[in-house]
């Protein structure tokens, strides 16, 4: 009995029931446990895809990196999640309804029938001295070089947009400039003010 | 294994726009506020530059490079020339309105030119991966510069609802990327083309692909059922991006869709044919019967605009030389013409007051005849009244529909666009025959009034001789 497909069925399922629970559960934080949770079962999927080194990265950037700060910044903010949910059971008929037609249609046309292994060749299993690394470099660096600079790019200009957007001076913050705090004189601050002594009569 | 330099000659317009994209960026660090201008000469001398670069590397047959990831041939070229000057007349227009509304930013202009950069990308792009970052890094700048006003709340609401649906429209363009490519095995566009073109045409599989890449294409041009972000986002925005949004990326749009549906997915046609015959008359009907209720130019524009749209999928439906040709005729004029409608809006707002509602067109011809017999030339032309060039845009169109047989689509579209001719002609109306609420005429700077007057100008001139631009267009696909 080989081993693979019950690996397989094993890390898809947490991974469905992951993805699942992750826009279902109330609590945001442990919502974005789950969604760890789903990147940890999908690197598993990868690993046995022999793609290693994919599965890597994503445990090392999603889970080590990525997720660290959604959690952060998930804790941080207080979100009125009623409002989100306002409406819910409104959309929850026609969206359903279409989702059910589309998942229908996607299951007859993305099926074994049309994507079998009678269709499409078993992918031959590489040596194990195969470097997955190494031909993934190989590749970014020579053939896609210019879709990897425009990656990129493409990068350079989510920091700009995110920078411009909140690089402002709100108006209702409060905060101090120390330079003007110590440039500050007397007069600036106190006012004498001169007042008769009124004396008291005998 | 041996690795051939790519040649970088053909690429030389792109890179010369991602350098002084970041030469802007750094510059602008450099600057005081009152030098500000700099930034904005600097862009202007940008696009100049690159149109050049664009005439100079270009040959008549086309050209690939870094392992076919790029294409360059002469439809891309025609197509980038169009979006340096549409852009470059758009960061005039809108150059006194950022600096009232204070957001003359080196930012602005640099998210400007990436975006422009990520149009290039697009009408030259020959690999799927390519087409998405292309059409990625356009879309991200674009919102961007639509949120660029953080304090207008409508501004802000706009850009969430465009990113939101620009996101689902990506998830459902790559959706149908992955489904072609794992068919086909391949994300080189010839490659797919050859290889679709070996499978049976009624393959479920790739038709499903087709339907998701369609709805993508659909979503990002604004035809219906997909336009719904359209209205809000051209209403929302700062008046100089929704001028930006509806003019350049609409050229890039068509250039993705010639490459994805044509160059790719060309054996597919009497699939694709059929979704986009639906997409058309429903945006042609729904376009020009919405926009005769809107009270607002800016969203009655954007309604014109899903009517457009619908009248450029006619072109590609027609399909051949002489249909694809005639789409582009018609997306180029209607781009100059969208210079010129939105232009005038940012003409006669000021700061702290937006002319965007039909009201405030009114007694236009009284305050200030020149420009408003300029707006009677672009609307007369956008509603398709001869000698004016929209005219030619919509006949030519027209023919390749009739010689392709689809009759009934040419009858449907002449009817609708009789029905649209009452809203532009209701601007007239306005602009002519009403008492203007207040007297005082449109004040402008000297280059925007002579670039405000060309535009109107060109409307009739090119309507006259508009033998060079279909010229230009039937070389693309000769």
């Amino acid at each position: 009995m080989n081993i693979e497909p019950i690996v397989f069925y094993l890390f898809s399922t947490i991974l469905v029931l992951a993805s699942v629970a992750v826009v279902t559960v109330r609590n945001s934080v442990f919502a974005a446990l789950f969604l760890v949770l789903a990147f940890f079962t999908c690197a598993a999927l990868w690993i046995l895809l022999e793609a290693e080194f994919l599965s890597l990265v994503l445990v090392l950037v999603y889970v080590g990196a990525v997720m660290v700060l959604f959690l952060f910044v998930v804790m941080m903010l207080d979100i009125n999640d009623t409002l989100l949910r306002e409406g819910f059971t409104k959309y929850l008929i026609p969206g359903g309804l279409v989702a059910i037609v589309i998942i229908v249609e996607m299951a007859i046309v993305v099926g074994p029938e049309n994507f079998g292994l009678d269709k499409f060749a078993d992918p031959v299993a590489r040596a194990a001295d195969y470097s997955n690394t190494k031909e993934l470099g190989m590749l970014l660096y020579t053939d896609y070089v210019y879709p990897f600079e425009l990656a990129a790019v493409l990068l350079l200009v989510a920091i700009i947009a995110a920078i411009s957007l909140t690089m402002r001076r709100r108006p209702e913050t409060k905060y101090q400039d120390p330079a003007k705090q110590i440039l500050v004189r007397r007069e600036d601050r106190v006012r004498v003010v001169k007042m008769e002594s009124e004396k008291i009569k005998e | 294994m041996n690795f051939i330099t790519p040649d970088f000659m053909p690429v030389l317009p792109e890179i010369f726009v991602l350098t002084m994209a970041c030469v802007v960026l750094i510059i602008d660090l450099y600057l005081k506020d009152e030098n500000r201008g700099v930034i904005y000469l600097l862009v202007l001398a940008t696009l100049v530059g690159a149109a050049g670069l664009t005439l100079f590397v270009h040959t008549p047959e086309s050209v690939t490079t870094f392992n076919g990831t790029f294409i360059k041939d002469t439809m891309s070229d025609v197509l980038k020339v169009f979006i340096y000057l549409v852009s470059g007349v758009v960061f005039l227009y809108s150059r006194d309105y950022l600096i009232e509304r204070k957001i003359f930013k080196g930012e602005y202009f640099a998210l400007g030119l990436f975006a422009v950069l990520g149009m290039m990308v697009l009408v030259s792009a020959n690999n799927m991966i390519t087409i998405f970052l292309g059409l990625e890094l356009m879309s991200l700048a674009l919102y961007a510069m639509v949120a660029f006003q953080r304090d207008d709340k409508n501004a802000v609401e706009a850009a969430m609802k465009y990113f939101v649906l620009g996101a689902i429209a990506s998830g459902l363009l790559l959706y149908g990327m992955s489904i072609i490519y794992g068919m086909t095995g391949t994300l080189d566009i010839a490659e797919i083309g050859t290889k679709v073109s070996e499978m049976p045409s009624d393959n479920i599989v790739l038709l499903f692909g087709v339907v998701f890449i369609l709805v993508g294409l659909a979503f990002k041009l604004g035809a219906v059922p997909f336009h719904m972000w359209i209205p809000d986002v051209y209403h929302g925005a700062p008046t100089a991006v929704t001028l930006f949004i509806a003019t350049a990326p609409k050229i890039a749009a068509f250039g993705m869709l010639m490459r994805l549906l044509v160059d790719g997915l060309g054996s597919l046609q009497a699939h694709w044919q059929e979704m986009l015959v639906a997409l058309a008359v429903m945006s042609i009907i729904f376009g020009n019967v919405i926009a005769i209720a809107q009270t607002n130019i800016k969203r009655m524009l954007a309604y014109s605009t899903i009517s457009h749209v619908g009248f450029l999928l006619l072109g590609i439906i027609a399909a051949g030389a002489n249909g694809y040709s005639s789409a582009m005729f018609y997306i180029i004029v209607y781009t100059l013409m969208g210079l010129g409608g939105f232009g005038m809006i940012i003409l006669m707002s000021r700061s702290g007051f937006e002319a965007d509602e039909l009201d405030d067109l009114k007694g236009l011809a009284k305050r200030s005849p020149w420009f408003a017999s300029m707006m009677i030339l672009i609307m007369l032309s956008m509603a398709g009244i001869p000698p004016l060039i929209g005219f030619f845009a919509k006949l030519a169109v027209l023919q390749a529909v009739i010689d392709a047989g689809y009759i009934w689509l040419a009858v449907l579209a002449v009817l609708f666009s009789v029905v649209g001719a009452y809203y532009y002609l209701r601007v007239v109306w306005y602009m002519v025959f009403e008492e203007p609420k207040e007297t005082a005429p449109i004040k402008a700077s000297f280059d925007v009034q002579v670039v405000m007057s060309i535009n109107g100008l060109g409307m009739l001139a090119l309507g006259l001789f508009p033998a060079s631009l279909i010229a230009m267009c039937a070389a693309a696909f000769g």
